[in-house]
C-alpha cells in the first residue's frame, strides 16, 4: 500500500564522490535531496560538468551513492532494476546489430520469447517512424534516426521511470525540436516518471512539469520550479509564449549565477 | 529514382555521362598502367637474376637461378619429392600450421577475454604472461622435438606457442576497450554479466582479435615449418632441409615460393571470412 502511494524517486541527502586518477578525491553530487512524483516530468538544468548525469547514474543503479539514501518506488536501490530505462548522452546502440535486432534486445535480455519480442519491437519502430528500417545497420542511419532506435528500444520495456542524459544534445537544432516533440508523444501514453538532464534551459522549460536548478559543483539541488503551461505541447510554439518567456527570465536569473560561477573557476583554472 | 533525372534536358545528360565516362576510362586504363608495370618489375627482377646467374656473374651454385627453381617445382610436381609426393608436404605442413592455429587462437581468445573480464584473473596472472611473452618462443622449437616426438605434435606445438600471445593480447586489449556506453546500455536494459560478455564485449572485441587472426597465420606456418626443419618425417620445411643438406639451392628457393603461395591462399580466405563477419561496419558495406 504504502509503495503504491510513494513517490516514483527520492533522493535523500544522497553525495557521490570518485576517486580521480591522480589518486585524489572528486565530490559529483553532495547532500541530493529531491523528490519525483508519478508520471511526472523533470528537467534537470545545470551548468555543465556540474554533476547532474550523476545524478542519474545513482537513480539507475549503475553508481552506489557515497552517503545517503535513493529510493525508487519507496525501495532503495540495490543494483541496476527492470524499471528503469536510460537514454545516453553518446550513442550507444549496439553497432553489430540490426536496427530490429537493437529494438529487441532489452526485452531478450530479460528473456522474453523471440517472436513476442519481435513483434513488440515491429510495433515501437513504427511509432518512431522507423518501420522500413528494420534490416539496417546503425552505422547506415542518421544521428536522429540512431537516438529513434535508442528511444524504441527503451520503451519497448516499457519503463516506469525514464532517464535521459542530454539525448538530443548531439543533434542539429531543427531535428533536436522534432525529436523532444516525438519523446513527448511517446510519453504522454506510458505515465513513466522522466526525468531528464540538459543544459539548455529552453528545452528543459518546454519540455517538463518542473524544472530542478543545480547548483555548481559538487551539485545540489538550489532551487526547483513548476512550470504550468498546458499540455500536450509543441516545442517550437510553447517557446513563443510570453508565459514562457516570463518563466525563462525567472529560472534565467537563478541558474545564470551558477553559470558565472563555474565559469570563473575554469578561468582559474586555466590561470 | 527520381521523375527530375527522366525529364532532364538533353544538354545535361548529354554532358554528365560523357564526364563521367572519360573518368572510368582514365580509371581503367591507370589501372591496366600499373598492374602493366608490375608485371614488368617482376619479369626485369627474375631476368637479371637468370642472365647474372647464366653469366656468372653471382654463382650459380649458391645463388641458383628462377629456370632452375621452376624445374625444380615441375620435377617436384610430376615427380613427387624424396618424401613422396609435393602434395602430401604442403598438406602436412598445412595440417600442423592450421591445427596450431586453431588451438593457438581459441586459447588466446579465451584467455584474453577472461582475463579483460576478470580484474582478479588479470591481476594474478599478468606479470607471468609479461615474462612468457618476452621469451623468444621459437627455442622452445627443439623442447617440443624432445618432448612429443617427429610426428605432427611437435610441430603443432611450436606454432601454437607463437599464435597464442599476439591474439592473446589483442582480446585483452579489445576487452578492456569495449565502449563503456555499450556496457551500461546493456546493464540498463537487463543484461547479466554473462549476456555482457556474450553479446556485447566479445562482438566488440572481434575487430580487435581479427587484425591479429592475420598475423597469427604467418606465425602458425613458421612454428610449423620451424619445427619440421628441426626434425620431421614430412612437411615443406623438411624439404627445405634435405635441399640445403645436398647443397640444392633451388630446392629451398622452390620451397619458399610454394610456402608463398599456400600464405597467400590462406590470407585470402581470412580476408573473405572477415568480409563475411563484419557486414555491421561502415568501411566494408560498399557505401
Amino acid at each position: 500500500m504504502s509503495a503504491d502511494t510513494s513517490p516514483a524517486i527520492e533522493l535523500r541527502g544522497a553525495s557521490k564522490t570518485f576517486r580521480t586518477p591522480s589518486g585524489g578525491l572528486h565530490t559529483a553530487v553532495r547532500d541530493l535531496d529531491l523528490t519525483i512524483g508519478r508520471g511526472e516530468f523533470v528537467a534537470v538544468v545545470g551548468p555543465t560538468g556540474c554533476g547532474k548525469s550523476t545524478t542519474l547514474t545513482l537513480v539507475s543503479g549503475l553508481e552506489e551513492p557515497t552517503e545517503g539514501e535513493v529510493l525508487v518506488a519507496g525501495k532503495p536501490v540495490a543494483g541496476v532494476g527492470d524499471k528503469v530505462g536510460f537514454v545516453f548522452q553518446q550513442d550507444a546502440t549496439f553497432p553489430w546489430r540490426t536496427v530490429l535486432s537493437n529494438v529487441m534486445a532489452g526485452l531478450r535480455f530479460r528473456g522474453v520469447p523471440k517472436a513476442e519480442a519481435k513483434e513488440k519491437a515491429r510495433d515501437w519502430l513504427a511509432r518512431v517512424g522507423l518501420a522500413g528500417f528494420e534490416d539496417r545497420y546503425p552505422h547506415q542511419l542518421s544521428g536522429g534516426q540512431r537516438k529513434r532506435v535508442a528511444l524504441a528500444a527503451t520503451f519497448v520495456n516499457d519503463p516506469e521511470i525514464l532517464l535521459m542524459d542530454e539525448p538530443f544534445s548531439a543533434l542539429d537544432v531543427q531535428t533536436r525540436a522534432l525529436m523532444s516533440d516525438e519523446l513527448l508523444d511517446l510519453w504522454e501514453g506510458t505515465g513513466a516518471s522522466v526525468v531528464f538532464v540538459t543544459h539548455d534551459l529552453e528545452e528543459s522549460i518546454a519540455l517538463a512539469d518542473k524544472v530542478v536548478v543545480m547548483t555548481a559543483g559538487p551539485a545540489t539541488v538550489k532551487q526547483v520550479f513548476d512550470i504550468h503551461l498546458p499540455r500536450p505541447r509543441k516545442v517550437e510554439s510553447v517557446r513563443l509564449e510570453p508565459q514562457f518567456i516570463e518563466i525563462y527570465r525567472e529560472i534565467w536569473e537563478s541558474l545564470g549565477e551558477e553559470v558565472r560561477i563555474t565559469r570563473e573557476r575554469g578561468a582559474a583554472h586555466v590561470a | 529514382m527520381s521523375p527530375e533525372v527522366i525529364t532532364t534536358p538533353v544538354v545535361e545528360t548529354a554532358k554528365i555521362p560523357d564526364r563521367a565516362q572519360s573518368r572510368a576510362q582514365a580509371a581503367r586504363r591507370r589501372k591496366v598502367v600499373v598492374a602493366a608495370a608490375r608485371i614488368l618489375l617482376l619479369v626485369a627482377v627474375l631476368g637479371l637474376w637468370e642472365a647474372l646467374s647464366r653469366a656468372k656473374v653471382i654463382d650459380p651454385f649458391n645463388f641458383s637461378m628462377p629456370s632452375d627453381i621452376w624445374d625444380q617445382i615441375y620435377t617436384w610436381l610430376t615427380h613427387g619429392t624424396a618424401l613422396g609426393s609435393l602434395g602430401e608436404q604442403i598438406w602436412y605442413t598445412l595440417y600442423e600450421a592450421l591445427l596450431g592455429w586453431i588451438i593457438g587462437v581459441a586459447a588466446g581468445v579465451l584467455f584474453g577475454i577472461a582475463l579483460g573480464r576478470i580484474t582478479f584473473l588479470a591481476d594474478l596472472l599478468g606479470p607471468y604472461i609479461k615474462v612468457l611473452n618476452s621469451i623468444p618462443r621459437i627455442v622452445l622449437a627443439p623442447i617440443f622435438l624432445i618432448w612429443f616426438g617427429l610426428g605432427p605434435a611437435s610441430k603443432v606445438a611450436s606454432a601454437v606457442v607463437l599464435v597464442f600471445f599476439p591474439v592473446f593480447f589483442n582480446a585483452f586489449q579489445g576487452s578492456r576497450e569495449v565502449d563503456r556506453n555499450l556496457v551500461a546500455n546493456a546493464r540498463i536494459l537487463g543484461a547479466s554479466d554473462r549476456q555482457v560478455t556474450l553479446q556485447v564485449v566479445i562482438p566488440s572485441a572481434t575487430s580487435w582479435i581479427f587484425t591479429s587472426l592475420h598475423v597469427s597465420f604467418g606465425f602458425a606456418l613458421i612454428g610449423a615449418i620451424v619445427g619440421e626443419y628441426i626434425g620431421a618425417t614430412k612437411g615443406i620445411g623438411l624439404l627445405v632441409a634435405q635441399s640445403q643438406g645436398t647443397l640444392n639451392s633451388a630446392g629451398v628457393y622452390a620451397a619458399m615460393v610454394i610456402l608463398a603461395v599456400v600464405a597467400l591462399v590462406a590470407e585470402g580466405l581470412l580476408t573473405f571470412a572477415e568480409r563475411r563477419i563484419f557486414r555491421w561496419k561502415a568501411t566494408n558495406s560498399g557505401h
